[in-house]
């Protein structure tokens, strides 16, 4: 059986409509060969949660550019955490001042893109950081 | 446009600079095998008179005022007053915002914009558990007709204009500022302002949507009916290419698809009984993007004009010459910022402001260096405002009206965006119209497929974004950013509590129900939303109803 590839939740949580990024980035990641899902804008966490569980992905990347990513953020690693999901990694990217890097890695995210990024280096960092599940 | 003579004298000159060309790039090549501008157009080496030999002074060009308007709508141009410097802004709640508007109204800004926090974008409450973390953080919180008072207060809008950027809830947020001049005993017709209210650009571009298409539109042209009605001064829509573009569309597409948007709005007000094209189309506004590409701006705000004059007199044959003047807002590029290396936006912005004041735009905001990181602070949104005033009043860009007509290049590169410019248009109406193609995702794929392109461009360094691909520094300067607090939104939640508590809240059952009667049974809904405001109900209690009677529209979130 061939192995079974990485899965990728690409997300948009909150009130935020801007979907460039999450949109160029979901297209990046199936061209690199990833199963990718993208859910949209204005899921709530709740949504993003259930579906990423439901999909079984080995990956969430939130896309947040509204500055509500301090709430938006932890609050689905959190959401994951309770349902007993935490073997789901999650990432964000966006606007995401400096100041709040920290905040962000601790409370669980685990890598966090900012602009001037390119599709490569975050592709590159899915294949070194993440294996598909067994 | 020129004579046999002068056409061959320059295609005699021009071989010969072409063969000078071949034998100097043999030397000396070229630094790269293709010139195109930001959205991918292939740009000759050079222009000449044959490449506009087909074009007709009178017919194409013309002086300002007149058909086809392509060198502006006003006469005299920015000799009588320069455009309006009107400034985005709204942060935190209303009063930290009122207090941004005095600043810039000193500063010398003569126009009001009002940017709204996501939950008032998104017809929600600040209490909603779908706006938790949002509040005042991308705009002001306005949840009742209370905190819309604190935010005009002392601003005289009987004198200044107000742009507010507002689109599912527009019908709420406009009846609350007719309610203010109301209250504060202004005439309704002494007010003058806009409201975005374009909804057609939300499922294509910005998504910030509430209800599916046909009711959004419905709510657009209650309010185009009632404004022609009885707030004859304000422009009931501002036709958006801006996000358009900031969601990564080419100059042509933000082009096409704002005006066939633009066309969708005169059709379906056109149907309303008693409404005249005329009546309504001299209040139609436009905002459009202006992106670091310099010509290319220019090409399409001149395009712009010449397409929507020629569909207003052909297509829908408005006769008041009114009805022909495209007039237009122009925002710089926020997309073409960038977070490293952030004071060379200010340079950015500036040639960005240059090439819409060039291309004769009727307002414009500058954006704030900053901008790209967080909102913008006093100072930052101060050297934006200056550099609009320093164009205007230092460097003679405003000397004369369309300073660039006639300019080989400028007249055939503004062709060739008009000419691809209509055929997507075209291309639209055999869909059967911009709703239909708007569920067909037609627009949606075109622009993703030109931000993929474009990024894939920045990433391969065949576009070169400066900090960005190329010389990048390992240090940025360090920019104060501002900040808000959350505790904005325990304020707010407490002040909308307040209201909820000291209201009556039976008169704001029945002007719920009123509401919803007028939705179900097709009525213009504006009389009971200015009621309904002034009875304090919320914005969220009222676009609960337009949600139950026409359902919500979903992200089918393609890619």
């Amino acid at each position: 059986m061939a192995d079974r590839r990485i899965r990728i939740l690409v997300a948009k949580p909150g009130l935020d409509g801007h979907d460039r990024g999450a949109r160029i980035l979901a297209r990046a990641f199936r061209d690199a060969g990833f199963e990718t899902i993208y859910t949209g804008c204005h899921q709530t966490c709740e949504q993003i949660a259930a579906t990423a569980i439901q999909e079984d992905v080995d990956l969430v990347g939130l896309s947040c550019l509204s500055g509500a990513h301090k709430y938006l953020f932890p609050e689905v690693v959190k959401i994951l955490k309770d349902k007993g999901a935490d073997d789901i990694t999650v990432v964000g990217g966006g606007i995401i001042p400096d100041a709040d890097l920290q905040y962000l890695y601790d409370s669980g995210l685990k890598a966090l893109f900012t602009p001037g990024e390119t599709l490569d280096s975050i592709i590159d960092w899915v294949n070194q950081n993440i294996a598909p599940k067994e | 446009m020129f004579t046999k003579d002068l056409l061959d004298k320059s295609s005699q000159l021009r071989k010969k600079w072409e063969d000078e060309v071949r034998r100097v790039i043999e030397k000396n090549p070229d630094q790269k095998e293709r010139w195109t501008t930001v959205s991918d157009l292939e740009i000759n080496r050079i222009y000449g008179p044959e490449d506009i030999k087909d074009m007709d002074f009178e017919k194409d060009i013309g002086y300002p005022g007149q058909f086809p308007y392509l060198r502006g709508c006003q006469t005299t141009g920015y000799r009588g007053r320069y455009w309006t410097y009107r400034m985005f802004a709204g942060m935190g709640d209303a009063e930290e915002t009122n207090k941004r508007w005095h600043y810039l109204v000193k500063s010398g800004q003569t126009g009001l914009s009002t940017a709204f926090d996501y939950p008032t974008l998104m017809g929600y409450d600040t209490d909603s558990p779908k706006a938790r973390g949002e509040c005042g953080k991308c705009g002001v919180a306005i949840d009742t007709q209370e905190d819309f008072m604190k935010l005009v207060e002392g601003m005289p809008l009987d004198e200044i204009t107000t742009s507010m950027t507002i689109n599912p809830p527009a019908t709420i947020l406009w009846a609350m500022y007719l309610a203010a001049a109301d209250i504060k005993g202004i005439p309704l017709t002494k007010i003058g302002g806009t409201i975005q209210n374009d909804m057609l650009k939300e499922f294509i571009a910005q998504k910030t949507f509430m209800l599916p298409p046909e009711p959004s539109v419905k709510l657009i042209t209650d309010t185009v009916e009632f404004g022609t009605k009885y707030v004859p001064r304000w422009n009931t829509i501002s036709i958006s290419g801006y996000h358009i573009r900031e969601a990564g569309s080419t100059a042509v597409q933000e082009l096409a698809f704002t005006l066939r948007d633009g066309m969708e709005y005169v059709e379906d007000a056109m149907k309303r009984d008693g409404l005249e094209v005329d009546a309504f189309a001299p209040r139609l506004s436009f905002f459009f993007n202006s992106h670091i590409d310099f010509f290319e701006e220019i090409a399409k705000l001149r395009a712009a004009r010449r397409i929507w004059a020629k569909a207003m007199r052909d297509r829908y044959k408005a006769k008041s010459e009114r009805s022909l003047w495209m007039r237009f807002h122009t925002q710089t590029a926020g997309c073409s910022l960038t977070a490293q290396q952030p004071y060379n936006n200010v340079v950015r912005t500036a040639t960005e402001a240059l090439a819409a004041v060039l291309g004769g735009t009727n307002s414009l905001h500058t954006n704030s260096l900053d901008e790209v990181l967080c909102l913008p602070s006093d100072h930052a949104v101060q050297i934006a405002l200056r550099t609009q005033q320093i164009i205007a009043e230092e460097t003679g860009a405003a000397n004369t009206m369309d300073p660039l007509a006639g300019s080989y290049f400028v007249e055939a590169l503004t062709n060739k965006v008009e000419e691809e410019a209509w055929e997507y248009i075209e291309k639209i109406d055999d869909m059967g119209g911009m709703i239909s193609a708007i569920e067909k995702h037609f627009p949606q794929m075109e622009i993703a497929d030109a931000a993929f392109k474009y990024q894939q461009q920045i990433d391969s360094g065949e576009k070169v974004m400066i900090g960005i691909n190329k010389y990048e520094s390992d240090e940025d300067p360090p920019i104060p950013l501002v900040e808000i607090d959350d505790v904005v939104e325990e304020n707010q939640i407490n002040r909308l509590n307040e209201v909820k508590r000291k209201r009556d809240n039976r008169k704001v059952a029945e002007c719920l129900k009123d509401i919803k009667s007028a939705c179900e049974n097709n009525k213009n809904v504006m009389p009971y939303c200015i009621e309904a405001v002034k009875s304090l109900c919320t914005v969220q209690e009222i676009c609960d109803v337009y949600r139950e009677v026409y359902g919500e529209y979903r992200d089918p979130g393609m890619f």
